[in-house]
């Protein structure tokens, strides 16, 4: 049997994620992939591997975990209590799991989707050429108690223990925008008063969008018109035929005939999908070529993450991740008698 | 440039095709701003047209019913760039009058119409002012295009039925419309991909399965196909269930 992860316990709406799969959208498929895509490039940089891997996805909740094999993971994204056999793991790093070692993540602290990542990436079937998973276009399924999840192929084994500061994207704050294809349905002063709104991440959403809450604020396109069936891009903000704004996110549809008041900046996604319910968002126009500088700089920060995974560092006051570190390293076995 | 030599004179201020932009990283060409089938063919030409050219930076292509959608890689794309290269090519012809896509099919799919396969179809059939025997008979003798894909995957918007079914879909939904259902509304006919509540009047059921992840071929049906639907009768519908085509057959169109 091929190495594995075994999914004792684990929480709802958790799934294997990569990075989506593009090019079937006039198929009717959109992209998919990890809701938080820079929590996807941060587990590869800890484990010096491909970020086309694939990843666990967990949303809200954790789960308990057991390898088939010592292998090295990484966590990241929305931070959760993590543990090894009742030794508490640091969150956004790399540590040790060996065979049969109980593998234990708790609820999301803030945030909302945490990612545990294996060295090699999880493996198995890739429909459509990815692995993610894609419930609402009925490819694959959430993952339950009782799964085993195939390990890949790790080309060597990653050094565990190693750290990164992470961007903190969990608190919501102002999400950058551009216009869109129907932007200008709207007149100037619905634009402004969406820019001056402040917004709660309301209760209802998953992959496939959240709506937004705004104290009851409305927003209506000129002439009430209806608009044609358009493509769909993840980031666009829909307003429902009751005035109120959805957001779109890595499982949209691929069409859809409400207009659209702009859309999120690809970088500030993982903003948006982190959100929980509640959580103050504000919405903020900005042109396409500041847009386009705006991902260029986030596209050369993921290039530097990498280099910015760090040895985690050796406090003895603070070492609640005593397992990722290599303590007994020369250390003698006691039979070297024998030899 | 227009999509109509005489332009209404209502949208005249509009011309057409229109560039607008998705987001950060998509523009959109737009040829009109209601279903109208030069629009469509256009769309799908200009979408053909781009694909064969190979341009740098285009990392997705996709028609709607009007429109041709143009998805790039913002990092390594000039936008400015790209957007002049797609005006000149906007501009070099007249895209409402290209020929079809080449490799399009001819589908012939089995249908049953009406019967408590498709219940809708004595309802659907008084809306569009025709009796039951003609509007079968209407049904079975269209030939329509895949005009777009879209809503679930592989699902097809086909059109455009004869004017008498230019129907309203109703405000009351179907609370479940079965996989392999056709439905009716607006002059197009839509073949359903998934088991999904619908406003769309349900008049024929095959047995097709328009979407299969782990299939060679996943998907059926691609925009610019042509589609017929055969009657058959609900005991030869039956024993289709077991064909992942459900009985369905093509041949490439010259």
């Amino acid at each position: 049997m091929t190495e594995h992860l075994k999914i004792l316990s684990i929480g709802p709406g958790a799934s294997l994620q990569d990075r989506g799969r593009p090019g079937w959208l006039e198929y009717g498929v959109s992209r998919g992939g990890a809701a938080d895509l820079l929590a996807l490039a941060e587990g590869a940089a800890l484990l010096r591997q491909s970020p086309d891997l694939a990843a666990l996805e967990l949303a809200t909740m954790g789960g308990e975990f057991e390898s088939s094999t010592d292998t090295v993971i990484a966590l990241t994204g929305a931070p959760m209590a993590a543990s090894l056999d009742g030794t508490t793991l640091a969150w956004n790093a790399s540590h040790h799991l060996p065979a049969g070692a109980r593998l234990q993540i708790g609820a999301v602290q803030k945030g909302c989707y945490g990612y545990l990542h294996v060295a090699g990436g999880f493996d198995g079937p890739a429909p459509l050429g990815a692995r993610s998973v894609h419930v609402a276009a009925g490819i694959g399924q959430p993952c339950k108690a009782g799964d085993t999840l195939p390990l890949g192929p790790a080309t060597s084994t990653p050094t565990a223990g190693l750290g990164l500061t992470a961007e903190n994207r969990f608190d919501g704050g102002t999400i950058r925008i551009v216009e869109s294809l129907q932007t200008t349905l709207f007149p100037e002063a619905e634009r402004q008063r969406f820019e001056n709104t402040e917004f709660r991440r309301a209760s209802r959403g998953n992959r496939m969008g959240v709506a937004l809450d705004g104290d009851g604020a409305s927003f209506q396109p000129d002439g009430g018109r209806t608009v044609l069936s358009e493509v769909i891009t993840p980031g666009d903000i829909q307003i429902t035929g009751d005035g109120t704004p959805y957001l779109l996110l890595s499982e949209c549809q691929t069409t859809g005939g409400y207009p659209r008041i702009g859309t999120a900046l690809p970088c500030d996604l993982p903003k948006l999908a982190q959100a929980q319910p509640g959580t103050l968002l504000r919405f903020q126009f900005i042109s396409q070529d500041d847009a386009i500088q705006a991902e260029r700089h986030a596209a050369q920060d993921r290039q530097t993450l990498p280099a910015r995974c760090q040895p985690l560092i050796r406090d003895p006051h603070k070492m609640t991740d005593l397992l990722s570190y290599q303590l007994i390293s020369g250390a003698i076995a006691g039979d070297e008698d024998d030899l | 440039m227009t999509t109509d030599a005489t332009p209404d004179p209502n949208t005249a201020s509009q011309t057409w095709p229109q560039i607008r932009p998705v987001g950060v990283d998509g523009l959109l060409v737009s040829f009109a701003d209601a279903l109208d089938e030069a629009a469509n063919r256009a769309a799908l030409a200009l979408r053909d047209d781009i694909s064969r050219q190979n341009w740098p930076g285009v990392e997705e292509l996709s028609t709607s019913l009007v429109s041709t959608y143009i998805r790039f890689d913002v990092i390594t794309t000039d936008r400015a760039v790209l957007y002049q290269a797609l005006t000149d090519l906007l501009h070099s012809r007249d895209w409402t009058k290209q020929p079809p896509p080449q490799n399009r099919r001819l589908w012939r799919i089995p249908a049953v119409f009406g019967t408590d396969l498709a219940p809708q179809l004595p309802q659907a059939a008084a809306a569009a002012g025709l009796s039951e025997t003609e509007a079968r008979a209407q049904l079975a003798a269209a030939r329509v295009r895949v005009q777009a894909i879209g809503f679930a995957p592989g699902q097809p918007y086909l059109g455009q039925l004869p004017e008498a079914w230019n129907i309203p879909r109703q405000s009351q939904l179907t609370s479940q419309i079965p996989v392999g259902a056709l439905a009716v509304a607006i002059r197009q006919l839509v073949l359903f991909s998934v088991t999904t509540p619908t406003g769309w009047m349900h008049v024929g059921q095959t047995a097709v399965r328009l979407f299969q992840p782990d299939a060679e071929n996943p998907f059926l049906l691609r925009a610019g196909d042509e589609v017929m639907f055969q009657e058959v009768t609900p005991e030869q519908l039956t024993n289709m269930k077991t064909d992942p085509f459900g009985g369905a057959t093509s041949e490439v169109l010259r």
